[in-house]
C-alpha cells in the first residue's frame, strides 16, 4: 500500500522538486549575490540587492505605478462587476446574452486585444478620440501623455477583469436563499436599496472578499498591456516589467532575484488574505 | 415610471455591453476594411470595399501566423496531457492511499498554489539556459508540467469517490492504475473538463514565459507571435494587424461561444487558485 502510494506520487514529487523547491532555493541564493548570467565570477553581497532596490528610482517608480494601477483597477473592477451582476441576475430571458457580452473579454488573448486598444485609442484614427472630438473636446493622448499611461492601462485591466468578477458575484448571488429577501420585505424593507444593504451585501461578504483578493493579485501581475503598448517606457514602468527587464534583458540575475522576492512577498501577503478567508469563511 | 423601471436595467446593461464589445467589433471591422477607409473613422458595419482577403493574407505572409497557432496547439496540449498524467495519480494517492509523507506533500501542494510562475521564472530560465534548452518546445512547457492546482482540485473531487467500489475493483483484479484512471477519474469528468478549459485558456493566452525562453519566431506561440507581428507592422497597416489579432483571438472566443458553461466553470476556477 505505502509502496503503491509513493509510486503514484513519484512523478509529481520529482516535478515539484524541479519546478518549485530547487528553483526557490536557487532564487534565494541568487538574491544575495551579484550573479550575472554568463559572468565569470560571482560574489556574496548580503542584502545589498534589497538595499539597492529601495533606492533605485526605476524600481520605486515601477512599484508606485503598480500600486496606482491596482488602486484604480480594484475598486472599479469590483464595484462595476457587482453592479452588472445585480442587473444580470434579475434578467430572465436575456441573461445568457449579457453573460456572453461581459465575459467575452476574459477569454480573449490580452496581447491581441491590447493591440486593438492601441488602435481604438489612437489620437487621429481611433473611434474613441473621434467621439471625444465630436463632443467638442480636445483629443486625449491616452498612450502619448506619460501621466495617462497607467490610467489607460487600468481601463483595459478593468475591461478584462469585469466579466470574471461578474461571474463570481453571480455565483454568490445564486447562493443567497430567496425567502430571505421575502422575509426582509415583510419586515418593512420596501426599498430595493434597503434590501440590498440589509440582505444582499452582507450575504455576499465571502464572495466580495474573494473577488477583492483575486483582483488585487491579478492587478499586481499587470504585464501584457505594458509589453504591447509601451514596452515599459517612462511613465509606465510596472513591477513585473521591471523584473523582466532586469532579469532577462539586462541579465542582472542577482538583482532581479531580489526584486522577484519582493514581488513574491507582495503576492503572498495578498494570498494570505485569501487562504484565511477560505479556511474560516467570512461570517455574516 | 413603471416603464422606466422595466427598461432601465436593459439600457444600462446595453451601454456597458457596447463598451465591452466595441474592441471586438472594431477589430473585426478593421480586418475586413480597405486601408483607405481606416482613415475615415466610422463605425458603419459594411465596408465600401471588402479587403478581408488582402488583410488576412498579409497577416499570414508577413509572419508565420499558422505556425504560431500550431505552436500554441502543441504547447497547450503538451502541457495539458502531462499535467493530467502527473496530477491524477498523485491526487488519487493523496485521496485514497496511505503512504509516508502524505501530509507533507499536501502541505507543499497548498503552499505551491500561492507561488506564481513569475516568481520561479528566473531560476528556471538560468537552468534551461545552462542546459542549452532555450528556444525549444520543452522550455515552453517545462514550468507547467506539474499543476499543483490540478492535484488540489482532483484531490478534492476524488475524495468523495466511494471506497467500497475501489475495494471491489481490487478484488476483481483491477490494477491500481486502472482503478485510478478508468474508475475514479471517470467519476470526476466535470472536474477534468473544467480543468482542461482552465489550462488551455491560461497557456494559450500566456505571454510572460514564452517571451523569456523563446526568441525564435518559428517557435512563438500566438501571443508572442502577435507581439512580433505588432513590431514588424509598427502601426503601418492596421487592417493586417487587426486580421492577425482576429486570427489569434478567434479560437478561444469560438470555443467560449460553443461551450459557455464549461468555459465559465473552468476560468472562474482560477479564482479558487
Amino acid at each position: 500500500m505505502a509502496r503503491r502510494g509513493l509510486f503514484f506520487v513519484a512523478p509529481a514529487v520529482l516535478l515539484m522538486l524541479a519546478i518549485y523547491i530547487i528553483p526557490m532555493l536557487v532564487l534565494a541564493v541568487f538574491s544575495v549575490t551579484d550573479y550575472q548570467l554568463g559572468a565569470m565570477s560571482t560574489s556574496f553581497v548580503g542584502l545589498d540587492n534589497f538595499r539597492k532596490a529601495f533606492s533605485d528610482p526605476v524600481f520605486l517608480r515601477a512599484l508606485w505605478n503598480t500600486v496606482l494601477y491596482a488602486v484604480i483597477v480594484i475598486p472599479a473592477g469590483v464595484i462595476l462587476a457587482l453592479g452588472v451582476a445585480l442587473l444580470v441576475y434579475n434578467r430572465k430571458r436575456s441573461r445568457g446574452f449579457w453573460e456572453i457580452a461581459y465575459f467575452l473579454p476574459v477569454t480573449a488573448t490580452l496581447v491581441a486585444m491590447a493591440t486593438v486598444f492601441q488602435f481604438l485609442l489612437h489620437p487621429s484614427l481611433g473611434p474613441v478620440n473621434a467621439a471625444i472630438k465630436w463632443f467638442g473636446f480636445e483629443p486625449v493622448g491616452f498612450l502619448s501623455n506619460p501621466s495617462l499611461l497607467i490610467p489607460t492601462m487600468a481601463i483595459i485591466g478593468i475591461w478584462q477583469v469585469l466579466g470574471f468578477n461578474m461571474v463570481l458575484f453571480l455565483a454568490g448571488l445564486t447562493a443567497i436563499p430567496k425567502d430571505l429577501h421575502e422575509a426582509v420585505r415583510l419586515d418593512g424593507a420596501k426599498n430595493p436599496i434597503d434590501r440590498f444593504l440589509t440582505v444582499t451585501l452582507p450575504m455576499l461578504g465571502p464572495t466580495m472578499m474573494f473577488v477583492i483578493v483575486t483582483t488585487s493579485i491579478s492587478a499586481f501581475k499587470v504585464f501584457e498591456t505594458v509589453a504591447v503598448l509601451t514596452k515599459g517606457r517612462s511613465g509606465s514602468e510596472v513591477l513585473l516589467f521591471a523584473l523582466y527587464l532586469e532579469g532577462f534583458e539586462y541579465s542582472n540575475t542577482g538583482y532581479a532575484a531580489a526584486l522577484t522576492l519582493i514581488f513574491l512577498a507582495i503576492v503572498l501577503v495578498l494570498s494570505i488574505g485569501q487562504t484565511v478567508h477560505m479556511d474560516r469563511k467570512v461570517h455574516y | 415610471m413603471a416603464a422606466l423601471r422595466r427598461y432601465l436595467p436593459h439600457v444600462v446593461l446595453a451601454a456597458g455591453a457596447f463598451v465591452m464589445l466595441l474592441p471586438f467589433y472594431w477589430m473585426f471591422l478593421t480586418s475586413i476594411r480597405s486601408p483607405a477607409e481606416i482613415f475615415s473613422v466610422s463605425l458603419w458595419p459594411i465596408p465600401e470595399k471588402f479587403a478581408a482577403l488582402d488583410n488576412y493574407s498579409r497577416a499570414a505572409s508577413q509572419v508565420p501566423m499558422l505556425r504560431f497557432m500550431m505552436n500554441g496547439v502543441i504547447v497547450c496540449f503538451g502541457i495539458l496531457i502531462v499535467q493530467v498524467l502527473t496530477a491524477v495519480p498523485a491526487a488519487y494517492a493523496l485521496a485514497k492511499l496511505r503512504f509516508p509523507g502524505r501530509k507533507l506533500l499536501l502541505t507543499l501542494v497548498i503552499a505551491a498554489l500561492t507561488v506564481p510562475i513569475q516568481a520561479l521564472a528566473l531560476p528556471l530560465f538560468v537552468g534551461l539556459a545552462k542546459a542549452q534548452l532555450l528556444n525549444t518546445y520543452f522550455a515552453m512547457m517545462m514550468p507547467f508540467l506539474l499543476s499543483v492546482f490540478a492535484i488540489f482540485l482532483f484531490n478534492q473531487s476524488f475524495r468523495s469517490y466511494p471506497d467500497e467500489i475501489i475495494e471491489a475493483a481490487r478484488m476483481d483484479g483491477f490494477s491500481e492504475l486502472e482503478i485510478c484512471f478508468r474508475l475514479v477519474l471517470r467519476g470526476s469528468l466535470p472536474s477534468l473538463a473544467a480543468f482542461s478549459v482552465f489550462s488551455l485558456v491560461a497557456h494559450w493566452n500566456d505571454l510572460y514565459w514564452p517571451m523569456i525562453v523563446v526568441t525564435d519566431t518559428n517557435l512563438a506561440p500566438p501571443p508572442l507571435g502577435m507581439l512580433f507581428f505588432a513590431d514588424v507592422e509598427s502601426g503601418a497597416n492596421y487592417g493586417a494587424l487587426m486580421a492577425g489579432a482576429t486570427i489569434i483571438t478567434a479560437p478561444m472566443v469560438v470555443c467560449f461561444l460553443l461551450a459557455r458553461k464549461h468555459f465559465i466553470a473552468g476560468i472562474t476556477m482560477t479564482g479558487v487558485k
